[in-house]
């Protein structure tokens, strides 16, 4: 019972839904970039919501199966086929179907998007650490030695007990026109034209982008106070500007201090759409309240579980 | 005292405790820290105590930043005993091996290798926070003879295990990673470890930590 890696795909990793309560000793959440695809796709194959699932960024990887009767699902905008009895399907997103042993599954790239997913019914054998099955790359916590899963590893799969349902979904990632912010800590640190133009001015989402964090290229923010801040902690959504006046965005795997003054947060549901942006993304910030980012987030939730529920 | 709250986004508070360094404020995060993790209250989901600041995350779908701040203005804060904050020793190699920027360092301070250690070694330091990369420990305060700036460059590998200084502090590297700080030795200890789930870092906030010299057949014996 297990599946055999032909070609790993670029940052191939386990997450699940992250870590909690951890900051403290410098270790973030890590987890899914895009959550509500991790719970989709768990929904799908009918694994419980804080399963793990497979992440890949921009190409996914090339599997074998080992095992017959696997009920399998790939999410996000995602190119796949898979071969059947040496026979090759194109495969479709938010779909599950089902292979034998000796079969392939071969996901070939994301399109106009960084992030996918994948899983199997009964979910991968795997071990959580610190309550987590998410890998983070940096500290090496996580599944598979928190290291990427990489070529020729073999994927261990619990047993699946229950019989396989056709589940399939229509769903596509939305596309937004602005990214909501709200003023950070430090928003006061810009000159007032570096605040209006922050945003009235579109930036760049740039190749130095990962889990991590995103630059991105635009009017050079001026910073009118200090270049620096005692270092204090960070979130996930944080918008940092180094002394170089590009902003970067902290992602899921961030580190945990940063001395970096921060002009603004994103959203919270606006997250799983800014880390859906390929390099050369075009991007507009707009400010709003916390008032107006609370209502927002509700709507998201809501629209989530009304998604889960039509699965 | 917290001096100011504000939101972080719409799922965080932002604890401003002042803007200076010092450990009576530091020791007033780290109160404030302590209570709300053994408080537990429902929907908080990280704490990230700094040397001035404590951000506390939430779960928007249990709480929301009006009820959260109240819980934390109503907080009745729970006293550290002096015993629960450890002194550790830490041995350290400053072989030239491992000293990879004392040259650098006795250099811009105009002392001679040897009165520069005597600012680090058996000098009482404390921790005030953890964390940028998993149990790396923030200490200070250094001497002010020994403060300098960070490498302009910054190198590409630190090794694990360094202890590094700049400005009035020093840390140690807990894996191997990029890095600017001066490298003036590196402990065998284990700083962080993952495996000890309960308990995996070494130095916690409100510690006092001495370093002291090894040679370097006791670092690897050490390090076995």
């Amino acid at each position: 019972m297990s599946i055999e890696v032909i070609r790993p795909g670029i940052n191939t990793t386990f997450q699940d839904r992250g870590r909690s309560n951890l900051y403290h000793l410098g270790i973030p959440f890590s987890g899914a970039m895009d959550t509500r695809n991790l719970l989709i796709t768990n929904k799908l194959v009918g694994n419980n919501k804080n399963d793990a699932v497979i992440e890949f960024a921009l190409q996914g990887p090339k599997l074998k199966v080992k095992q017959n009767n696997i009920n399998c699902v790939v999410t996000g905008n995602v190119s796949f086929t898979f071969k059947k009895n040496s026979k090759i399907y194109n495969g479709e997103c938010y779909k599950t179907f089902d292979l034998n042993n000796n079969d392939e599954i071969d996901i070939i790239s994301t399109n106009n998007s960084m992030y996918g997913y994948f899983s199997i019914s009964g979910g991968f054998k795997i071990e959580k650490k610190w309550n987590s099955y998410s890998t983070h790359l940096r500290s090496k916590i996580g599944p598979n030695k928190g290291d990427k899963i990489i070529e020729n590893d073999i994927l261990q799969l619990n047993k699946n007990v229950k019989p396989i349902i056709k589940k399939s979904i229509d769903y596509s990632n939305s596309k937004i026109e602005f990214i909501r912010v709200i003023k950070g800590t430090n928003f006061d640190y810009f000159s007032k034209e570096s605040q209006k133009s922050f945003f009235e001015s579109q930036y760049q989402v740039t190749n130095l982008t990962d889990r991590m964090g995103m630059r991105l290229d635009g009017n050079k923010l001026n910073n009118i106070k200090s270049e620096n801040i005692k270092s204090e902690g960070l979130i996930k959504g944080v918008i940092q500007v180094p002394p170089d006046g590009k902003p970067i965005i902290m992602l899921s795997d961030h580190g945990t201090i940063g001395g970096y003054p921060k002009i603004g947060v994103i959203v919270s549901a606006d997250y799983d759409k800014i880390v859906q942006l390929p390099p050369m993304s075009k991007i507009k910030f707009k400010m709003i309240d916390v008032k107006s980012a609370e209502k927002l987030f509700k709507l998201y939730s809501m629209e989530t579980k009304n998604i889960l529920d039509q699965i | 005292m917290i001096k100011n709250i504000s939101n972080l986004g719409d799922a965080a508070i932002y604890c401003d405790f002042g803007s200076e360094v010092n450990r009576e404020i530091n020791h007033e995060v780290i109160k404030y820290f302590k209570t709300l993790t053994s408080k537990n209250i429902k929907g908080v989901t990280n704490l990230a105590p700094s040397y001035n600041k404590l951000i506390v995350t939430f779960d928007l779908d249990v709480i929301n930043y009006k009820e959260l701040v109240e819980k934390i203005i109503n907080l009745k804060l729970d006293e550290i005993s002096e015993t629960a904050s450890k002194r550790k020793k830490i041995p350290i190699c400053i072989d030239e091996e491992f000293a990879l920027d004392i040259e650098r360092v006795s250099k811009i301070t105009n002392l001679n290798i040897k009165e520069v250690y005597k600012h680090i070694l058996n000098k009482d330091f404390y921790c005030y926070m953890t964390g940028f990369v998993a149990g790396m420990p923030f200490l200070g305060d250094t001497n002010k003879n020994i403060r300098l700036k960070r490498l302009e460059t910054p190198r590409v590998k630190v090794p694990k295990g360094s202890v590094g200084i700049t400005e009035q502090f020093c840390n140690i590297y807990t894996y191997e990673s990029p890095g600017g700080w001066n490298i003036i030795g590196n402990t065998p200890l284990k700083v962080f470890d993952k495996n000890k789930e309960e308990n995996p870092i070494l130095i916690k906030p409100g510690d006092s930590v001495q370093f002291y010299e090894i040679t370097k057949n006791e670092f690897y014996k050490i390090k076995e």
